[in-house]
């Protein structure tokens, strides 16, 4: 008896937070906007219920399959109504107000998905993706699972890195030569961290674009990017070219690591891929 | 001042001045009308939320039961749509026709009275300084705080641009335009500030609100727009006979008894009040106030008491062609419709500057 009270106390205690988030278990006609919201309806196993993804969802492959309604910050009212869902799943900031008022008076629920640039950011959104989607025994186990695939290469990690965290820095684009780099808070620093690693950038939030000097004066150890993607993005020949860059550690050593986007700064079930990749690539591949 | 006077007599003077064109004008408007009127139905009809819509509406004639979604799609996404459609698309229109009557040039527009440099400059703080605003200031006007700023930027810019250029009575729209490339420049520069200023997610809307949208229409937003713009362009007929003066030169309008003084102020304001308006309402939609009027002078001529009414009609007809192109393009997504009037408007205007390149070499 004492033990049952004991059960029903803590299954309370961990069922409070996920009240706030409502839950459609009859969803149906899901409508997913943001790349980390769809990989786990995939992951989930959950992936029939799907009927448009947006711009930013590109993983699994079969998603392309689904009617895309456009970039998650300007979403059309009638193109998302167009593809008769009953539930709209988003990522924070997706919108504008406007369409979230139009999908609201067509009884259409628009249910934003929390959850911060680490670990438990990515389990918070899988909890409550499972929780809005009713199948949260699902994604208990899914939390589990990713939670320990996260702990185990985090705690690798932590460990090659030792003391001696090297310095690494997100450069998200180069428009016009200059690098267009990731402050704190970002995703970039997000998965930078996660990698036993430290962010170069200790003095600004968001995105920044670098002047030279103060490229030669932070002296990153290493530069991380997203891996190319068509012909239009910069290639490592150039970022290595830049003359500033060239002064660093990270272009003296030829270090430029190029790791898919979506396993980067998607923060979803595949980060713990991620992590590995830029652990190996900071710290050397094997046990070595 | 040269390229002025030049460019003036190429719209100004008719060429040839012999046929009388007023009969072909006023037909006109009763075509351009029609064309309005089944515009207006396809834009009604043609969506990402498809054809079903027919028999909504035609259950909606016969007083039977549509669907949410449907009754949504039509009451609430198309039709306030189809309003600022006409109501935008007959503001820049006119607009750019009085502009290029005001100052007569050919390449007049709008922004030259500064409302497009205020009204960016205001929608740029709005967004970047949203946060440092009190917050009963953002919470009475929710998302109406872009809108709001930019109208009320557009409209004191051209406020301060008139109150520089005139002295003793009078308007000079030589120092208009010159204060105004001043006044632009400062308002690109300052805006240059705060685009530094601001984060990720603001520079993804600064970006978006540039390229224009009638996404966004609601019947609130369309409440708000239609008494400012009708008011600005019902003005309009009262100009028609000045500006014809005016295309004589001043010293010559005032000698045949126009009040160049009136016709200059009430274009003036009506512009900025109307162009604020569509620019806060849409964001940014390029060309329709160029193409249109050079477009309707080949057709008809330059008389603006002709020119104007037309314009209204045929800048409604274009903005709702674009609007409409601009949601199906690559539905269920949508096109932002900036995108599109330029991508329309830019070969017609090198066709026209084409057509008639012998006059504008004059």
């Amino acid at each position: 008896m004492r033990f049952l009270t004991t059960a029903t106390l803590t299954a309370a205690f961990f069922a409070l937070p996920l009240q706030a988030q409502d839950s459609h278990p009859d969803a149906n006609r899901i409508a997913s906007v943001g790349g980390a919201v769809t990989e786990i309806i995939y992951e989930l196993g959950e992936e029939h219920r799907l009927v448009a993804r947006d711009t930013t969802s590109v993983y699994p492959p079969a998603v392309h399959d689904l009617p895309d309604v456009g970039y998650m910050r300007r979403l059309s009212p009638e193109g998302v109504l167009s593809v008769n869902p009953d539930l709209v799943l988003t990522e924070p900031g997706s919108g504008p107000q406007e369409t979230i008022d139009i999908l609201t008076e067509a009884g259409v629920p628009f249910v934003p998905v929390p959850g911060g640039y680490s670990t438990q950011g990515i389990l918070d959104r899988i909890t409550s993706v499972s929780t809005v989607l009713g199948v949260p025994e699902k994604g208990a186990e899914l939390a589990e699972r990713i939670g320990a695939e996260l702990a185990t290469v985090e705690a690798m990690a932590a460990e090659r890195a030792g003391d001696a965290k090297p310095r690494v820095l997100f450069v998200l684009s180069m428009p016009g030569g200059r690098l267009n780099v990731g402050g704190l808070n970002t995703r970039g620093d997000g998965i930078i961290k996660m990698a036993g690693a430290e962010n170069a950038i200790q003095v600004f939030e968001e995105y920044r674009t670098l002047s030279d000097e103060a490229i030669i004066e932070l002296a990153p150890d290493a530069i991380l990017m997203m891996a190319p993607r068509g012909d239009h993005s910069t290639s490592t020949e150039d970022i290595l070219a830049h003359p500033a860059v060239a002064l660093t550690p990270a272009g003296q050593n030829a270090k430029v690591i190029r790791i898919d986007g979506t396993l980067l700064l998607g923060f979803g079930p595949r980060a713990a891929q991620g992590v590995q990749l830029l652990a190996e690539a900071l710290y050397g591949g094997g046990e070595g | 001042m040269s390229m002025l006077t030049d460019a003036s007599e190429a719209v100004a003077s008719p060429i040839p001045p012999i046929r009388d064109r007023s009969h072909s004008a006023r037909q006109m408007i009763l075509i351009l009308t029609g064309l309005l009127v089944v515009t207006s139905y396809f834009s009604l009809t043609t969506g990402a939320a498809g054809t079903s819509l027919l028999d909504a509406l035609s259950a909606l004639i016969h007083g039977e039961e549509i669907s949410l979604r449907d009754k949504v799609v039509l009451w609430d996404i198309r039709l306030p749509r189809l309003a600022m459609g006409i109501l935008v698309g007959a503001s820049l229109a006119v607009c750019g026709a009085l502009m290029q009557g005001l100052f007569r040039n050919p390449l007049a527009d709008p922004g030259l009275v500064g409302v497009n440099a205020g009204a960016g400059l205001a929608a740029v703080s709005a967004i970047v300084l949203v946060g440092h605003l009190p917050l009963a200031i953002r919470e009475a006007t929710g998302y109406f705080l872009v809108p709001l700023a930019a109208f009320l930027g557009g409209w004191g810019t051209t406020l301060l641009l008139y109150r520089v250029a005139t002295r003793r009575g009078q308007t000079s729209v030589a120092t208009m335009l010159l204060a105004g490339i001043a006044l632009g420049a400062l308002s690109g520069a300052v805006g240059g500030i705060l685009i530094y200023q601001a984060n990720d997610d603001q520079l993804r809307d600064l970006t978006f609100w540039g390229m224009g949208s009638l996404a966004g229409a609601t019947w609130l937003k369309v409440l708000v727009t239609a008494p400012v713009i009708l008011l600005a362009i019902s003005v309009a007929p009262l100009l028609g006979k000045g500006l014809n003066g005016l295309s004589l030169g001043e010293a010559a309008a005032r000698h045949i008894g126009i009040n160049v003084q009136r016709v200059k102020r009430l274009s003036i304001l009506s512009v900025a009040a109307a162009t604020g308006a569509a620019v806060a309402a849409t964001g940014g939609i390029g060309f329709i106030g160029i193409v249109v009027p050079h477009l309707l002078r080949l057709a008809i001529g330059p008389d603006h008491r002709y020119l104007l009414p037309n314009a209204a009609l045929l800048g409604a007809i274009l903005l709702l062609i674009s609007d409409m192109i601009s949601r199906v393009i690559i539905a269920p997504a949508e096109l932002p419709i900036g995108i599109v009037t330029a991508v329309l408007g830019s070969p017609v205007f090198l066709w026209i500057l084409l057509r008639r390149r012998g006059v504008l070499d004059m």
